[in-house]
């Protein structure tokens, strides 16, 4: 049985494991304080002949600490994510030089709109790939997402992308792939009777491969 | 030892009830019954909800494998099951109605419909509800509901199949759903559930506020009557957004508005914010009752006051407060402004706070008490150990960078399993199994609960706990087949394992069934008092008569004076006149014996 994420091959891939660590280690010790206190508990005052409970009613500076120490570290929780959540989701901290291209989800399909030869896209040469998203490593891709009928979910599990495609909205989302290969494209949300298999591949090319590509694709 | 000889001699009278039987138990207005129809409601539709996940995860161990043909598929229309293999369509339907059925028409109603019914009156130590009429309304508008609901699945298209969340667009037109009939029906359905959770929280909420005893004081109150108050407001104040909400979707899909569709300047975002601001303290009316029950059962099978009583009930306040703050966490990923996804991220992390709280206190009460194992005891302690597991494992979700791996995975099946049946569930077991013997004047059977209870706790965490490891994989929720995805390949042998544990969970259930309905017939005579408890229902014969009290009990004390140096026994009823007092006149309150 396998426990962790799938290998993470983009560049935020890893702090984004590394908030999953942090909170594993949290939750885990609290895990493990809480259920092993109930075990000591309920073995150690199990009901035994002539034994009485204790008539207590609770005690005040135990609630205190119990209620103070379980803010601090949700608190400390929520602030280490909030930084990194906006790095990778609010496009004013997008970076500003990179890959541009479109997505448009419908049902069950993910096209994709690529720049030609110009590297712009709204101009002549951008051409269409269906369920296929080609993109180079060592550049960010900022990908605009739309959606036809319903709602779909861009999902790149080994990038640790994912965001919804909404119809009548555009969202957007970067990322920047660090490992040649060929990987998932799969959608999240269920969005009718072809969910199961509105899925693409992703392949990842070094910057030169990639460039090739693009001009066969743009030529043909 | 009897508290009440003249109260129960005055019962005799009562019990002699001349009503006609369909008035004593068909249109009842007695609060118990109202409260027994819920429990036989509900339970039919636990058992429901609990067949179609089963099919569910028969096609998730073998995903359309003709080697492995659905049992019993012969029987269903080629339009969900052909040769054998179950079809994407019905596959959808199964997944929606499973989780509509069971969160709308078991859980709920066995939290709320049943035991606000039966509890509220009976602690507070009122003879019935405040609108007894009003409250058999409540029962048989949720019939209908229901009715409507089961009926979906024999309609030319299928059933709903947009997830008991129902996303617009894809609930909101037929043509992307591939569902007309069975879309509207689950409509319909709920809106008229609605209005019967509605009428129950009214109801609910006037008899806490006006009805109490002499003497029960807020701060008197049993935990299972603040939850259920709470739980009442909550319900007061959510269901009317839902109930908007699916009218909306209800003119989206019959009278072609587009409130919902981008088509005219509709707003698919605005589906998903109403449906979660009731969606999200909906969560909470799911498990604050059972929050309620174990707190009862906790104290009374550890033989120990509640600790920290007071922290408990601000506990329920402030988680209901925030309950209203929390609702755009299932929101991170659908485009909403990254900005808001920060501050809801803050307000959920926060919500561990009081739960932490509720824990501890748990923890607290078993500290240094006198434990006794009874089946509800079990099921109690089982109910803190899982909860614990759900709620951390929130805290994975409430991180908006980690979400963003984790959204509509696996990891959130597990987690909603680990509260909704890991807590609500075993919350409602040990409920069940406390307060049957009131209910029906008959124990359950100790051994067959035992049995029940220690293989649906291993079974639960073999087919649960797996499913974090799905989600850790990247399988998503709600997929027909997931082999046709490289990374998801590779887990058919972990999917049929948890589906084979599910199963066995399944069959265990049929123990419990099996020892309530024995039981309701052949159960050993229970007396009044069995679990030697202090709340007043206890003062009450078992079951008690129409009207509940033959004289208006008085309250001395709070509800939880376990081992109390007041008193020779390790329990001491809020009703039992303090020694050092005079004893109070004959026909104003039972003397004690």
């Amino acid at each position: 049985m396998k426990w962790g994420f799938p290998e993470s091959v983009s560049t935020y891939g890893g702090d984004i494991d590394a908030m999953y660590a942090i909170i594993l280690y949290v939750t885990g010790a609290m895990f493990l304080v809480v259920e092993a206190t109930l075990i000591y508990f309920i073995i150690r005052y199990r009901r035994r002949e002539g034994g009485k409970a204790d008539y207590v009613h609770g005690h005040l500076r135990t609630e205190i600490i119990w209620t103070l120490v379980p803010f601090v570290l949700v608190a400390m929780l929520a602030v280490t994510s909030a930084g990194t959540w906006l790095d990778l989701k609010h496009p004013s901290r997008f970076p500003a030089a990179g890959l541009d291209l479109k997505v448009r989800a419908k049902q069950f399909e993910w096209n994709v709109t690529y720049p030609g030869a110009d590297g712009r896209l709204g101009t002549g040469d951008d051409f269409v790939k269906r369920n296929q998203l080609h993109l180079p490593t060592g550049v960010p891709v900022r990908l605009t997402l739309s959606a036809e009928d319903v709602i779909h979910s861009f999902f790149l599990p080994e990038f640790r992308v994912k965001q919804d495609a909404v119809p009548g909205m555009e969202t957007s989302v970067w990322f920047e792939a660090t490992k040649p290969g060929t990987y998932v494209l799969g959608c999240a949300e269920l969005c009718g009777l072809g969910h199961y298999k509105m899925r693409g591949t992703v392949t990842v090319h070094t910057p030169q491969e990639f460039q090739r590509w693009q001009q066969e694709q743009g030529a043909s | 030892m009897s508290t009440m000889a003249i109260p129960q001699a005055a019962a005799a009278v009562h019990l002699h009830d001349d009503r006609p039987f369909i008035r004593r138990y068909i249109f009842s207005t007695d609060h118990k019954i109202i409260g027994i129809q819920f429990l036989f409601m509900s339970l039919l539709f636990l058992l429901v909800g609990g067949l179609l996940a089963m099919m569910m995860r028969w096609q998730l161990a073998w995903p359309a494998d003709a080697q492995h043909p659905l049992p019993g598929g012969s029987l269903l229309p080629e339009t969900m099951v052909a040769q054998g293999i179950m079809l994407p369509e019905f596959y959808n339907s199964l997944m929606t109605m499973h989780g509509t059925i069971l969160v709308f028409f078991a859980i709920m109603p066995l939290l709320v419909g049943v035991f606000a019914n039966y509890l509220i009156p009976l602690q507070c130590g009122a003879p019935d509800m405040a609108f007894p009429r009003l409250n058999m309304l409540s029962f048989w508008t949720a019939v209908p509901a229901g009715v409507l609901m089961v009926a979906g699945f024999f309609v030319q298209g299928g059933h709903a199949a947009a997830g008991w969340t129902a996303y617009a667009p894809l609930s909101a037109v037929p043509e992307y759903s591939g569902v007309s009939t069975g879309q509207v029906l689950w409509t319909v359905s709920l809106i008229i559930l609605g209005f019967s959770s509605l009428m129950g929280a009214v109801n609910y909420i006037s008899t806490v506020i006006n009805m109490r005893a002499p003497g029960m004081t807020w701060f008197r109150l049993p935990l299972p009557v603040w939850a259920l108050f709470i739980t009442s407001v909550l319900i007061l104040l959510a269901m009317p957004v839902l109930a908007g909400a699916l009218i909306l979707l209800l003119f989206d899909q019959v009278l072609g508005t587009s409130f919902y569709l981008p088509q005219a300047n509709g707003e698919p975002l605005l589906w998903q914010h109403l449906f979660w601001f009731f969606g999200h303290p909906e969560v909470y009316i799911l498990i604050l009752p059972a929050f309620g029950f174990v707190s009862e059962i906790l104290a009374n099978g550890a033989r120990k006051p509640i600790f920290g009583y007071h922290a408990m009930v601000l506990a329920i306040v402030a988680i209901a407060f925030l309950g209203w703050i929390v609702w755009g966490h299932h929101m991170f990923q659908s485009g909403m402004n990254p900005m808001l996804g920060n501050t809801f991220m803050f307000s959920t992390m926060v919500i561990a706070v009081p739960t932490a709280i509720k824990v501890f206190n748990w923890l607290g009460t078993l500290w240094r008490g006198s434990i006794q194992f009874q089946v509800p005891m079990l099921n109690a302690i089982a109910f803190v150990a899982m909860f614990v597991i759900g709620g951390l494992s929130g805290v994975f979700l409430a991180s908006t960078p980690v979400d963003i791996f984790y959204h509509d995975t696996y990891f959130v099946v597990a987690h909603i399993h680990y509260v909704l049946f890991g807590g609500s569930l075993f919350g409602i077991f040990a409920a069940i199994t406390y307060w049957f013997p009131k209910m029906f004047g008959r124990m359950m059977s100790e051994r067959l609960g035992k049995i029940h209870f220690f293989l649906t706790f291993l079974f639960f965490n073999l087919a649960f706990f797996p499913m974090h490891n799905l989600g850790n994989a990247g399988m998503m929720r709600r997929i027909y087949d997931y082999r046709q995805y490289a990374h998801l390949a590779d887990l058919q042998p972990l999917n049929e394992f948890i589906s084979l544990s599910a199963f066995a969970l399944g069959v265990t259930q049929l123990l419990f069934a099996f020892n309530f309905l024995w039981s309701l017939f052949r159960g050993k005579k229970a007396e009044q008092n069995p679990w030697r408890a202090n709340s007043l229902e206890w003062s009450a014969p078992s079951p008690p008569p129409h009207g509940n009290f033959a004289v208006t009990p008085i309250v001395y004390r709070g509800p939880y004076e376990y081992s109390s140096p007041e008193s020779a026994e390790d329990y001491l009823p809020q009703d039992q006149p303090p020694a050092e007092q005079p004893v109070p006149a004959p026909d104003l309150v039972p003397a004690s014996s």
